[in-house]
């Protein structure tokens, strides 16, 4: 989230509610109002974030699994998805933004969205508007951790994982970056994160390694062949991310304004060179340039530009999206054979690892000698122990609270479908549909 | 009577359809196979696992003709349907019983 602009509207508040103690200036003075333009923009906003879990991350995931498997995924990003967004109204908000509270957790006073009117402000945009944008982010990091342990949890699981998840992890670490008091926010100096690459990316591939670890692998894995039965639909999903990106990405400056114009050319050239950079190392290590890998990069870039969509220049978003995707493929063809983890659809290979490279690089690309927007008087070093800070904070986070989470599902729920469910497929097992009849 | 089934690659289907029709071939069917010889599956990549499909996408023909055609269409399909390379099919002769035209009845050659 941009912090200047956050910034600048708690001091427009604050001048506002001096003057209002003033009646004779009260009067001159506009009151802190809403931005239409800006409106507009978060608005659009939170619908293309939307359209990033449905149908785009929806299509992306349902491709990479097997055709068995297809409607379960869809279900499981769809179902999980929706009941972030009925959880964030209820505490979510509140645990995130509320008023009062410390580094970790907000203040319960907006529980239920409690004393939030349309003429609530937030910024230069109305509060529901802010409540909207901000609820599809907890929307699409619960989704995306499901990409490791699909084709074989529950469905009862899912959702009952998805809500002490989003409770326990995601919420607090949404307060930690971007409400005023979180931990990362108050680092000195604070640590840079504009989209959520560390609450988004590398919480939700933590969180997916942690999960799929303990869930188990898939019956067969690695041993038979598992491809991916539509690339042609993971394809479509991936054009999707990209386009839903930009809501994602410069809806992050919160308003329509410069910040967010450079947070939308990052956000296509980092993208574009970590697609060509993924074609090119597939190229390098003697294989040919596949469409998966071409999609893989799409996606590494996208989530390592993420921190950096506005506090980087365009020319290092370019590099941060190429070593995003040079770190990722090693990540997805060399460790996870090397350690034999079944991260399925690769939520850590390259969210985690992407949302890592991200993190840290945006201490590096920064700054104004590489064309970001540090000024004078800013030191790398200690910009980039601050990124390690957050970065290593969000690590273990994730991983205590993913760990606690997928326990409290397998007491519930038994996590794991049944063997004959999993081979059968978890489409006919768990919905009672098949994906395709022909 | 003898009913010939070809397994091709699935691209040559359409030059071995045409070449069939112009000696005479009067009818075929077409299926849609999986299935392995020598070449033993072919190895597909993604995101660094490799995978040995064992079972390569194929066309099979069935084709029913008189006895004195089968030399012909052995030859048209082996010449069109030829790559040289690994994995260009099988063809199969097989005697046929009988043959019926349901719509009128017809036996044997006079149905195919």
């Amino acid at each position: 989230m941009n912090r200047a602009t956050l910034k600048r509207a708690s001091l427009a508040a604050l001048g506002f509610g001096v003057l209002a103690a003033l009646p004779g200036a009260a009067g001159a003075t506009a009151p802190a109002a809403v931005n239409s333009g800006d409106t507009a923009w978060m608005m659009t906003s939170a619908v293309l974030v939307l359209a990033m879990i449905l149908p785009g991350l929806a299509l992306f995931y349902g491709g990479l699994a097997r055709s068995k498997n297809m409607l379960s995924v869809m279900t499981q990003v769809g179902a999980v998805a929706a009941l972030a967004m009925l959880v964030w109204v209820g505490w979510g908000y509140t645990e995130a933004f509320g008023e009062g509270g410390n580094a970790f957790f907000g203040g319960f006073g907006k529980a239920f969205l409690r004393g939030v009117t349309p003429d609530s402000i937030s910024g230069t945009i109305p509060e529901y508007v802010f409540a909207s944008f901000q609820m599809t982010f907890a929307a699409i990091t619960i989704a995306l951790v499901l990409g490791a342990v699909v084709e074989r949890m529950k469905f009862s699981a899912v959702l009952v994982f998805a809500v002490v998840w989003l409770t326990l992890v995601y919420f607090p670490l949404a307060h930690m970056v971007w409400a005023e008091g979180g931990l990362f926010y108050s680092m000195d100096p604070a640590a840079l994160d504009f989209a959520g690459g560390t609450v988004v990316h590398i919480n939700s591939g933590v969180s997916a390694l942690v999960a799929c670890l303990i869930v188990g692998k898939r019956i067969g894995y690695p041993r038979e062949p598992m491809p991916p039965h539509s690339l042609t639909l993971t394809g479509v999903g991936t054009g999707l991310l990209w386009v839903g990106w930009f809501g994602f990405n410069a809806g992050s400056a919160l308003a329509a304004n410069g910040s967010a114009g450079l947070a939308m050319i990052n956000t296509f050239v980092a993208t574009a060179a970590a697609g060509l950079a993924w074609l090119l190392v597939e190229k390098l290590s003697g294989r040919k340039p596949s469409a998966l890998g071409f999609c893989s990069g799409i996606v590494a870039g996208l989530v390592a530009v993420t921190p950096a969509a506005g506090n980087s220049g365009p020319i290092g978003a370019i590099a941060l999206g190429a070593a995003a995707s040079f770190v990722c493929f090693y990540a997805v063809t060399w460790l996870k054979p090397k350690l034999g983890y079944d991260d399925a659809l690769d939520t850590f290979g390259i969210h985690g690892v992407g949302g890592t490279v991200g993190a840290i690089g945006t201490g590096i690309v920064y700054s104004s000698a590489l064309g970001g927007p540090s000024g004078e008087g800013w030191s790398m070093g200690t910009q980039i122990l601050v990124q390690v800070e957050a970065v290593v904070v969000s690590y273990a986070w994730a991983a205590i609270g993913t760990a606690i989470a997928i326990i409290v599902a397998k007491a519930l729920t038994g996590l794991r479908v049944s063997e004959e469910v999993e081979r059968e497929g978890l489409d006919l097992g768990e919905h009672g549909e098949r994906a395709y009849n022909h | 009577m003898k009913l010939i089934i070809a397994i091709i690659k699935p691209y040559k289907l359409e030059e071995v359809r045409d070449a069939l029709a112009a000696i005479g071939v009067a009818g075929m069917t077409v299926i849609e196979v999986r299935g392995f010889g020598r070449q033993r599956g072919q190895p597909e990549i993604y995101r660094g696992a490799e995978y040995t499909t064992t079972f390569v996408p194929k066309i099979r023909l069935d084709i029913a003709v008189a006895a004195d055609l089968v030399p012909r269409v052995l030859e048209t399909i082996q010449e069109t349907a030829k790559t040289g390379s690994i994995g260009d099919g099988k063809l199969f002769v097989l005697d046929l019983e009988q043959a019926v035209r349901i719509r009128t009845g017809e036996l044997n050659e006079d149905a195919i």
